[in-house]
């Protein structure tokens, strides 16, 4: 009866203290969830969701305080794979899906006020003091937040135009002919 | 010297309807009004056009450089004047236009000057990037830049380097045409090859129904390489596939995310190494590649057409029948409808195919998948087709990758198979594209968080910075308040205002010298400015040349105001985002 006791107690120390090593030595840094879930988050940065950014809403999300259809970028394919990854119901989203955009300064317009170098959230504009400015395309996630800060409305918003290099195959689909 | 053969699992037999087009020799199509050359025709690097509309350039000039290791240099068929370069629409299934430089035959095919090298007096990095230079690319319809196919894996010795003459494809013929007709020069183009990879073996696959291409490649290999081994493959589609040949011949099979050079084997087209040999013994870029025309034509034939001939008057040559319907470029199996006979044959052009409704009937409706698994059983790399089927279908893409879907060469077996009538093919270059896309998304997606990271932590280091900055001075201005009671007393003494002069002497003095020190660094940038040769102005289009050139004019024409000077003072420094407090 006692060395049974004994050894009952002994192994619930050695386990113990085994778990309490492992959680010390294999501790997870940050939360492992938000980083799922801004992985999904398309990173536009765009505050549209009405957070700071992709991270803080990622964060409010995993925290049960925001809902998973508050990013317009990331559209309902984004909806899907947060409902997924989270276990919640699919939503319609907040706000109407838009085709991917990138930002135009209308470069003769320009005053080179720089307003909008300190709008971009991504560094995607280059310019310096009373000299024109422009946006580095291929850097610009289309978030709209260098639009409204200009002072001479020269930035447009223009959806990507398809090329060859980012055309994609179609959905097969198939005329359904009417019996004659 | 029979070799053992070894199988591949699945293909199909389809119907060759090679016959046609192999009755006569190839001919030599002729120059057209205008020819539109495409900069981008190989798969890597998009190429820098090196002229502009105006220029005159010379057969064989380089018109579009190499930009990155994988790509290939473009060149000007013939002789005569740069009409534009300008969007054109391309030989691509999206009739999307591409940038293309419109060239004006001048009807004298004027060479440059061609220097023919000898490869084995050049170290093999210099044999890469002549061939490279040369634009040699692979033929079969890949377009894969063959200089970066070269290199021989470090740990592994090349064992074999096969060549391809399998032409599997129904219709197609360009390369049994040039195997008949031109076998000298392909093997001694296999010899470059060949040692640049320093392969032990050379095995030349061809398909066991062009005894004549076969007959002619064996006399030239004993004549000129004797331990060469032409070997002809048995007749099944997809043979001529790389993989598929290279399995035949050695045994051996390479998964997608391996290059076959870790397996010590690697394959090259029959055509390639044709225009490899071309370009180092003869100093010839590749300017021309052998077409098939066939299909409802009158006359078909293999022609050599210059890169940059419109479609259009290329499928004139071969008299397309009245009731043709439509072109497909490629095989009938592989290749893909032409959506404007406008775009030009490019490199990767093998063959073009007059379809009508006779040779090509329209598919049927599309019928539900009955699991036959007929699909299966003829996929060469053994996949499954009807399980990527349904998840391309439902835009399952993780699925796809799952079971694959990157092993798949689109071949189109299953799809010929397929008693349902599934475009399987169709099904599995959309999910391949989506999931291509999400990947390029996926990867803007991480680099803009990064700078969007990099700006934040920026931001709140110049913030420290900043309060560090106005503690400082709140700091000195406090101790600058317990020194002054000294001085008080001294600002009513009289020595005060005698002393007032020295001090004002002092100060124009420091005005003094910090103009200087303004004007030395003002001097400092300019000479500064006038030595940076900026990086990225080494290779400008003709047109951006000519537009700096003209802001340059009207920066020179603006008045020196003073605002302007300052203006132009500030642009020294390269102010980037970081200037914006
Ligand atoms: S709306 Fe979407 S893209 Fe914009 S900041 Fe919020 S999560 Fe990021
Ligand atoms: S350039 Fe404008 S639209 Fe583009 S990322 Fe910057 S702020 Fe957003
Ligand atoms: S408005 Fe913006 S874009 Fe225009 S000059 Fe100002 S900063 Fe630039
Ligand atoms: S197209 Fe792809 S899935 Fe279909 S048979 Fe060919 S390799 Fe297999």
């Amino acid at each position: 009866m006692i060395t049974a006791l004994a050894i009952m107690a002994l192994g619930a120390i050695v386990l113990g203290a085994a778990l309490g090593y492992a959680s010390i030595r294999f501790k997870v840094e940050g939360d492992p969830l938000v980083e799922k879930i801004e992985a999904i988050l398309p990173q536009t940065q765009c505050g549209q969701c009405g957070y700071p950014g992709c991270k803080p809403y990622a964060a409010a999300i995993s925290a049960g305080e925001a809902d998973i259809n508050l990013c317009p970028p990331g559209g309902m394919d984004g909806v899907r794979k947060l409902a997924d990854l989270l276990g919640r119901e699919v939503k319609p989203l907040e706000a109407e899906e838009k085709p991917k955009q990138i930002a135009i300064i209308d470069e003769q317009t320009c005053i080179g006020c720089t307003l909008c170098i300190q709008a971009c959230p991504v560094d995607a504009i280059l310019g310096a003091a009373k000299q024109m400015h422009t946006i580095i395309e291929p850097l610009c996630t289309g978030c709209e937040l260098c639009v409204k800060p200009c002072p001479v409305e020269c930035i447009s918003m223009q959806p990507i135009a398809e090329n060859i290099d980012n055309w994609k195959w179609k959905y097969p689909v198939f005329e359904i002919k009417r019996a004659a | 010297m029979l070799a053992q053969l070894f199988r591949f699992k699945g293909g199909v037999k389809p119907q060759t309807n090679k016959t046609i087009s192999v009755q006569e020799p190839i001919a030599q199509a002729p120059l057209p009004a205008r020819l539109f050359v495409p900069l981008h025709q190989s798969i890597g690097g998009a190429p820098n056009p090196l002229v502009q509309a105006g220029d005159t350039v010379r057969k064989g000039q380089l018109i579009g450089g190499a930009d990155a290791w994988v790509s290939a240099a473009v060149h000007a068929p013939t002789s005569g004047r740069v009409l534009a370069v300008e969007e054109h629409v391309a030989a691509h299934p999206s009739g999307l236009p591409t940038l293309s430089v419109v060239i004006e035959p001048d009807g004298r095919d004027e060479w440059i000057e061609r220097r023919p090298v000898d490869h084995q007096s050049l170290p093999p990095e210099r044999v890469r990037e002549l061939l490279r230079d040369a634009g040699v690319v692979g033929l079969g319809g890949a377009a894969f830049p063959s200089h970066a196919k070269l290199t021989p894996a470090r740990s592994v010795a090349m064992e074999q380097l096969v060549i391809n003459g399998a032409e599997c494809e129904p219709f197609m013929t360009c390369d049994d045409m040039l195997m008949r007709e031109r076998a000298d020069e392909i093997v001694r183009g296999i010899a470059i090859f060949r040692e640049l990879l320093a392969a032990r073996e050379v095995l030349i696959g061809i398909e066991d129904n062009k005894q004549e291409a076969i007959a002619a490649m064996h006399e030239a290999v004993l004549r000129l390489a004797p331990d060469y081994r032409v070997v002809a493959v048995p007749t099944r589609y997809p043979a001529g596939g790389a993989k598929q040949l290279i399995r035949v011949l050695t045994g051996k099979e390479v998964p997608a995310s391996r290059r076959s050079t870790e397996l010590g084997v690697q394959c090259f087209n029959v055509a390639t190494v044709y225009t490899a040999y071309r370009a180092l013994a003869c100093g010839e870029p590749v300017l021309s590649r052998i077409v098939t025309l066939t299909g409802n034509v009158e006359r078909p034939r293999n022609w050599e057409v210059s890169l940059g001939t419109p479609m259009r008057e290329v499928v004139a040559l071969a008299r397309p029948r009245a009731d043709t319907g439509s072109f497909l470029m490629g095989g009938p199996m592989m290749g893909f409808e032409i959506p404007d006979l406008d775009a030009p044959v490019v490199k990767a052009t093998n063959c073009i195919i007059a379809a009508s409704p006779g040779l090509f009937p329209p598919p049927p409706p599309e019928m539900p998948c009955i699991r036959c698994g007929a699909c299966a059983e003829v996929c060469p790399h053994e996949l499954q087709p009807f399980e990527l089927y349904w998840f391309s279908r439902a835009r399952n893409f993780g699925k796809t990758q799952e079971y694959y879907i990157f092993d798949c060469i689109e071949c189109g077996c299953c799809s010929y198979v397929c008693p349902s009538h599934i475009p399987l093919v169709q099904y599995f270059r959309f999910a391949k594209s989506e999931i291509w896309a999400r990947e390029r998304e996926k990867q803007a997606a991480d680099a803009a968080k990064e700078r969007f990271e990099l700006r934040n932590a920026r931001a709140e280091r110049e913030q420290a910075e900043k309060a560090e900055r106005l503690a400082r001075a709140a700091s000195a201005r406090t101790s600058e308040k317990k020194a002054p009671p000294e001085r008080t007393n001294a600002v009513d003494s009289p020595p005060a205002a005698a002393a007032g002069e020295p001090a004002a002497a002092a100060a124009t003095d420091a005005d003094a010298i910090r103009k200087a020190a303004i004007a030395a660094a003002m001097a400092r940038a300019r000479a500064q400015r006038e030595l940076a040769q900026p990086k990225n102005t080494d290779r400008l289009s003709a047109e951006q040349e000519r537009e700096i050139a003209a802001v340059e004019a009207r920066r020179g024409a603006q008045p020196a105001t003073p605002e302007a000077t300052a203006g132009a003072a500030g642009s020294g420094a390269p102010a980037g985002p970081q200037r914006g407090e």
